[in-house]
């Protein structure tokens, strides 16, 4: 018999969200600072571990918090972390549509309440050469697309994240480094392969603004820039999505981007990484494994393909 | 002006090397951030471009009155000295001596031959900085020689920028800080040619 597992009480019977509501305008109403800011966003989420998970050493989340690529907040690491607290992250809206039995807008707490949040502890290879563990929260993408009921012709899932540069201050100045929306893309049976996921959360509360929230893709045998954040469109579609990175650079970026120690970025090894958190001034690299380590569970997803020429 | 121009030289060498004391200093604390290697060469490799381009406003400014062209060789010199200590990091901190890699590194990465190229074209100019050289070499070939800093100077700048994903404001702004000294000194040298060959 299965048992699913789910949490016995929601986050929002904890604190009726008027009530949390009135929380957060309580804290600016005050001029709360940025770690009270911080701090009012981050809720617990439960959820129960998955077998998916490495026993690796977590990086820590102060620099998983700190240590960030999210363009639309700025070009520098720390630049999220400093910014993204601008960003309301409710309500907030799903449209997913394209090739799908059931399009609609959706809320994004009717989009989560039926799933069962599992913890996935994943290894994250950057394209830059980092890496870290973290402790997602979230649930399969799968599951979202099952409830959609994509048609035979879909092929892939084109994803697409929020644009408002009133709160997105790389969204807009002189110098932008991306066309926005930024977009993603997965073949369907990559986004159906039971590893992909949707996080709403890390380290046991619900994502920080700087790593993508409320909503965020996570692949974990593909770069990093792949785990598109702040999602608010899914499409389901019969060609091959436009990716942004692909379309900033088609050379160096391309649209599958799967972790692999063999094929360099034209500019740079991608045959080892630095572990973030480990070890300091005097860290070695570590060697970067074929498909991010994940090699068991997705190389037959790509068996017969040239994978100098799909990189 | 004038006390600005008593400052010893060897305030102007001491002053010049704390930045690289600091941030190791910092590095050794545990205080650069999520990526301390990273971050340690590349402070050292910003100094040595900023110092690079000190050089490189010594002409201009006289030009414009304000001699300080005592200071240039100690502003060379450091930007080789950074130059070393950023080649030092990356060979010893972040590829742990892995002569392998860095070969390969080398001969493969664009960036970085650009990066040795001007670490290379610095040598010389660094070895030929006192006085007994210039004397040796007289000074118009030393002269010449020494123009090799335009092309260590671009080539850093270039480095920079190679190194970075889509067109980041910071490296852009060193490449035309780069440019802008560069025209600084072929504008008026062309205005000269012009003007000599109407007379």
């Amino acid at each position: 018999m299965l048992i699913r597992h789910s949490p016995d009480i929601a986050p929002s019977e904890i604190t009726p969200r008027s009530l949390y509501l009135r929380r957060r305008e309580f804290l600016a109403g005050f001029g709360a600072g940025l770690a009270f800011a911080g701090a009012a966003q981050a809720a617990a989420l439960a959820a129960a571990r998955s077998a998916f998970s490495t026993n690796e050493p977590k990086t820590p989340r102060a620099d998983v918090l700190a240590y960030n690529n999210f363009y639309e907040f700025g070009g520098r690491k720390s630049d999220p972390a400093d910014n993204a607290h601008t960003l309301t992250t409710e309500p907030w809206t799903v449209r997913i549509d394209g090739l799908v039995a059931k399009p609609a807008d959706y809320r994004l707490e009717d989009l989560i309440k039926p799933l069962a949040l599992e913890e996935r502890v994943y290894r994250m290879r950057c394209v830059e050469g980092w890496s870290m563990v973290i402790p997602w929260i979230g649930a399969p993408l799968s599951e979202i697309l099952k409830r959609v009921e994509p048609l035979g012709s879909a092929k892939y899932v084109a994803f697409e994240t929020l644009v408002r540069p009133e709160e997105m201050p790389g969204q807009k100045g002189l110098l932008q480094l991306l066309p926005w929306p930024y977009v993603e893309g997965l073949r369907l049976d990559e986004a159906l392969h039971p590893l992909t996921i949707l996080a709403t959360g890390l380290y046991g509360e619900t994502l920080p603004n700087q790593n993508g929230a409320p909503l965020r893709l996570v692949v974990p045998w593909k770069y990093g820039f792949k785990g598109i954040k702040s999602i608010v469109r899914i499409s389901l579609t019969e060609t091959q999505p436009k990716t942004s990175w692909n379309i900033q650079n088609p050379r160096e970026y391309g649209f599958y981007s799967n972790v692999n120690p063999n094929v360099d970025h034209p500019r740079w090894s991608q045959a080892t990484e630095r572990r973030i958190g480990e070890g300091g001034l005097f860290a070695k690299r570590r060697p970067t494994l074929m498909y991010n380590g994940y090699a068991d569970q997705v190389a037959s997803l790509y068996s017969g393909m040239d994978l100098e020429r799909y990189f | 002006m004038r006390a600005a121009l008593r400052i010893p030289k060897l305030v102007v060498y001491v002053a010049g090397l704390v930045p690289a004391a600091w941030t190791f200093y910092l590095g050794l604390q545990d205080r650069l951030g999520p990526e301390p290697i990273k971050a340690l060469e590349q402070e050292l490799g910003l100094w040595s471009l900023r110092f690079l381009l000190l050089c490189l406003l010594i002409s201009p400014l006289r030009r414009a009155g304000v001699d300080l062209l005592r200071y240039r060789r100690a502003l060379g010199l450091l930007a080789f000295y950074y130059a070393a200590l950023h080649l030092s990091a990356y060979v010893a901190l972040d590829h742990g001596f892995d002569w392998t890699a860095i070969g390969r590194d080398i001969l493969k990465r664009p960036y970085v031959t650009i990066g040795m190229a001007a670490f290379v074209i610095l040598v010389p100019l660094a070895a030929t900085s006192n006085n007994a050289a210039i004397r040796r070499l007289g000074a118009a070939a030393w002269a010449r020689l020494h123009r090799l800093v335009y092309v260590a100077a671009i080539l850093a700048a270039a480095h920079f920028l190679l190194i970075v994903k889509s067109w980041p404001a910071e490296p852009l702004l060193y490449a035309a800080a780069t440019i802008a000294l560069l025209a600084a000194r072929a504008l008026p040298a062309a205005r000269r040619a012009r003007t000599a060959s109407a007379s």
